[in-house]
């Protein structure tokens, strides 16, 4: 197995409002292996996005990273000083975001925003700057490159800025990219060119990816692992093949199970019953519990991320010597979906 | 026209004026939606699909005259609905209704589920008033509510539940058609999945007939029974769904299907990319408006706009198609001009392939 570039244990991030504690990370422990791409998929509010934040310290008050490890090639970033972070961001860790129009500066050009990335980390004056700007934009398939390089971020088209992104973030050639959402914005033409551009990127400079989604189908095109979360915890982390071959969680199931698949045919979906609990509501055992079709007595401790015998994690009592509820109970069924 | 046709459409034209200059005169037109044809029977879902500004909203819009038409037809239940003064106009939306994208946006958050339901029953005047508190409550039923929420203001609902009251919503007139409107698209799966059951329950028990806009494929394979794919305001393809996923014939749809991601990490899709982005529908481009993107395209499809109608003998009457090599490019005959695996070519700003025109120069 490879070296792992990042290695988060027990990662808590909370926010105090009003005198109460939101935990919206709450005890996440993955791993990112050199080179290769993780996905962490969840739905909305289940703390993918903050656990991105964490990693690279950019959590602000009323928001607090309370406990845990982050582990970045050996180096602790949870205690790394803010001048180290600076340095680390964007030129050893970056970060491409949901919305490009928000994230861009509307009123500077494309060039003088890349070349921003070229002057602090790598001390380039403007005309060098410009060049290797230029070359950028030509790597992530940008048309007159020379052109756009002076044009604002008005000027271009969703797929265009998502791309302009993409070349900010890998201006330092980074070692680790974290896309949050990268695409979901994007129709799906234009989804498909920045994935394959993302990967065929990753395969010229060997950098590692955390992709943060939502949408199983791109996790399944794009990620060697997966990590599944749901309210602030990991429930299950798995290599992609295993994930939908022989998905453990009920959680991850019932995710497939309500996915509405274009390639074949389904008679009826199975959604997860009920909605996602409240901060204030947090069921006090296993978070999935009141949604589970599988709860059983036990399920109202909170059961461990432990691992399995194929080296994957699960967080689930019916997977322990403890599980009180039907035996050999199929979590899975594979025929509902072939 | 059939008896069983619900909804016609005969050469819809939506064009919206741009404004410009220093007396604010009309300079030019998006043309949104530029002469389409199709009907619904009745009890059937037909879904519209294609990327962001290809005309899909702007049709619901105009079916129901939220936006008025530019030109064109549409009749419901043999009715011409575009003829009909205000009040024929208010009377008819009692039987077709909408359901919007954002279920934040399209509520009133100062007025509780009681309020809201009860203002659609009193502007159509569907029950009387004394039944309409029971009526409220057997909606509400009706879409998986709960009883005691029906005093409750929208942001006391989750997302879900929000689009469930917009449901509720347009079922509170009785109408014959909906038009889902990106229904389910801001919702997450698992709530999605209980949002597409209920609708499919709902049409199932109440007969309902529904035109489903949507740019998710795979929600729109799952629900419809006919599919709807247009690109910059005009349709490249029509149906049956079973026939548009298993034997697409135009080359957008061939590409917008290939770019879905699959769900299945054993099955990488052969994808096709296409160049650069959708034209401005300002002055979109002449002929066949996939034309500088496809690349099958030819002088041909510069030139002339290709007819929408059945090509393929083994679909007659399931699958119409508007492209003018569908079938030599079945057949393989027609052979694309560039390779159409390569997602980091160079393009110039029409969408038209450099390395491609000067090797054409070069041939030449």
């Amino acid at each position: 197995m490879s070296e792992n570039i990042l290695d988060i244990k027990d990662l808590r991030t909370s926010f105090f409002v009003e005198g109460s504690e939101v935990r919206a990370v709450d005890g996440v422990t993955f791993q990112v292996p050199e080179g290769k791409t993780l996905g962490i998929v969840g739905e909305s509010g289940s703390g993918k996005s903050i656990t991105a934040l964490s990693i690279l310290q950019l959590i602000e008050r009323p928001g607090e990273i309370v406990g845990g490890s982050i582990n970045f090639k050996g180096e602790e970033l949870t205690e790394a000083k803010n001048a180290r972070m600076r340095d680390i961001r964007g030129n050893e860790i970056s970060m491409i975001f949901q919305e490009p129009m928000t994230s861009l500066n509307p009123v500077y050009t494309i060039g003088q925003q890349l070349r921003e990335s070229y002057k602090i980390h790598q001390g380039l004056g403007k005309k060098e700057g410009t060049k290797r700007a230029i070359e950028m934009l030509e790597l992530v398939g940008i048309p007159s490159p020379a052109k756009r390089v002076d044009q604002y971020p008005y000027e271009l088209s969703g797929g265009m800025r998502q791309r302009v992104m993409i070349a900010m973030a890998l201006a330092c050639r980074p070692e680790l990219l974290i896309a949050d959402e990268p695409t979901t914005a994007l129709d799906v033409t234009i989804q498909a060119q920045i994935l394959e551009l993302i990967k065929e990127l990753q395969n010229d400079i060997g950098m590692s990816v955390i992709m943060i989604t939502h949408d199983l189908g791109v996790v399944a095109e794009t990620c060697d692992y997966v990590a599944v979360m749901y309210c602030g915890k990991v429930v299950e982390y798995a290599d992609v093949e295993t994930l939908f071959e022989n998905p453990r969680h009920p959680y991850t199931v019932g995710l497939l199970n309500s996915l509405p698949r274009h390639d074949v045919d389904q008679d009826e979906l199975i959604p997860i019953k009920g909605s996602v609990p409240a901060p204030d509501e947090m069921p006090t055992g296993c978070r999935f519990a009141p949604r589970c079709p599988h709860a059983s007595d036990i399920c109202s401790k909170l059961p461990e991320l432990e691992t399995q015998e194929d080296g994957n994690d699960v967080r689930c009592w019916i997977y322990t010597e403890e599980w009180d509820g039907e035996k050999g109970v199929a979590v899975y069924d594979r025929e509902h979906t072939t | 026209m059939t008896e069983n046709t619900l909804l016609k459409i005969e050469n819809l034209k939506q064009y919206f004026p741009i404004k410009g200059g220093f007396l604010g005169r009309t300079v030019n037109h998006v043309k949104a939606v530029d002469d389409i044809s199709f009907t619904i029977g009745k009890g059937e879902t037909v879904s519209v699909v294609g990327e962001s500004g290809c005309g899909k909203s702007t049709t619901g819009r105009a079916i129901l005259r939220l936006d008025e038409p530019t030109e064109g037809k549409v009749e419901f239940e043999g009715r011409d609905v575009l003829g009909m003064n205000a009040r024929e106009m208010r009377k008819m939306r009692s039987e077709m209704q909408i359901i919007f994208q954002d279920p934040y946006a399209s509520l009133n958050p100062r007025k509780t589920v009681r309020q809201t339901l009860n203002e659609a029953m009193e502007i159509q005047n569907v029950v009387p008033k004394k039944e309409r508190n029971a009526r409220i409550i057997e909606l509400m039923e009706t879409v998986g509510l709960q009883k005691h929420q029906i005093d409750r203001f929208p942001h006391e609902f989750s997302g879900g539940q929000r689009q469930r009251v917009g449901i509720a919503r347009a079922l509170s007139v009785n109408p014959k058609l909906i038009i889902c409107d990106e229904a389910v698209s801001a919702l997450d799966v698992s709530i999605q999945a209980q949002v597409l059951n209920l609708l499919k329950r709902l049409q199932r028990e109440m007969g309902l007939t529904y035109l489903f806009i949507a740019h998710d494929l795979g929600v729109v394979r799952h629900i419809s029974d006919r599919i709807i794919v247009m690109y910059l305001g005009k349709i490249v393809e029509m149906g049956e769904t079973k026939s548009i996923f298993e034997n697409p014939q135009h080359p957008y749809t061939k590409a917008l299907l290939s770019a879905i991601p699959v769900p299945n990490p054993k099955k990488k899709s052969e994808r096709i990319f296409l160049r650069g982005d959708v034209p401005s529908p300002i002055d979109p481009p002449t002929g066949c408006r996939f034309h500088t993107r496809c690349p099958f395209a030819t002088d041909k499809c510069r030139d002339e706009v290709p007819v929408l109608e059945e090509k393929d003998e083994i679909y007659k009457d399931k699958h119409s198609v508007a492209c003018h090599y569908a079938l030599d490019i079945q057949q393989g005959k027609h052979k694309p001009k560039y390779n159409m695996t390569d997602v980091r070519r160079n393009l110039d700003d029409e969408g038209t392939d450099n390395k491609s025109q000067e090797k054409q120069l070069e041939n030449a």
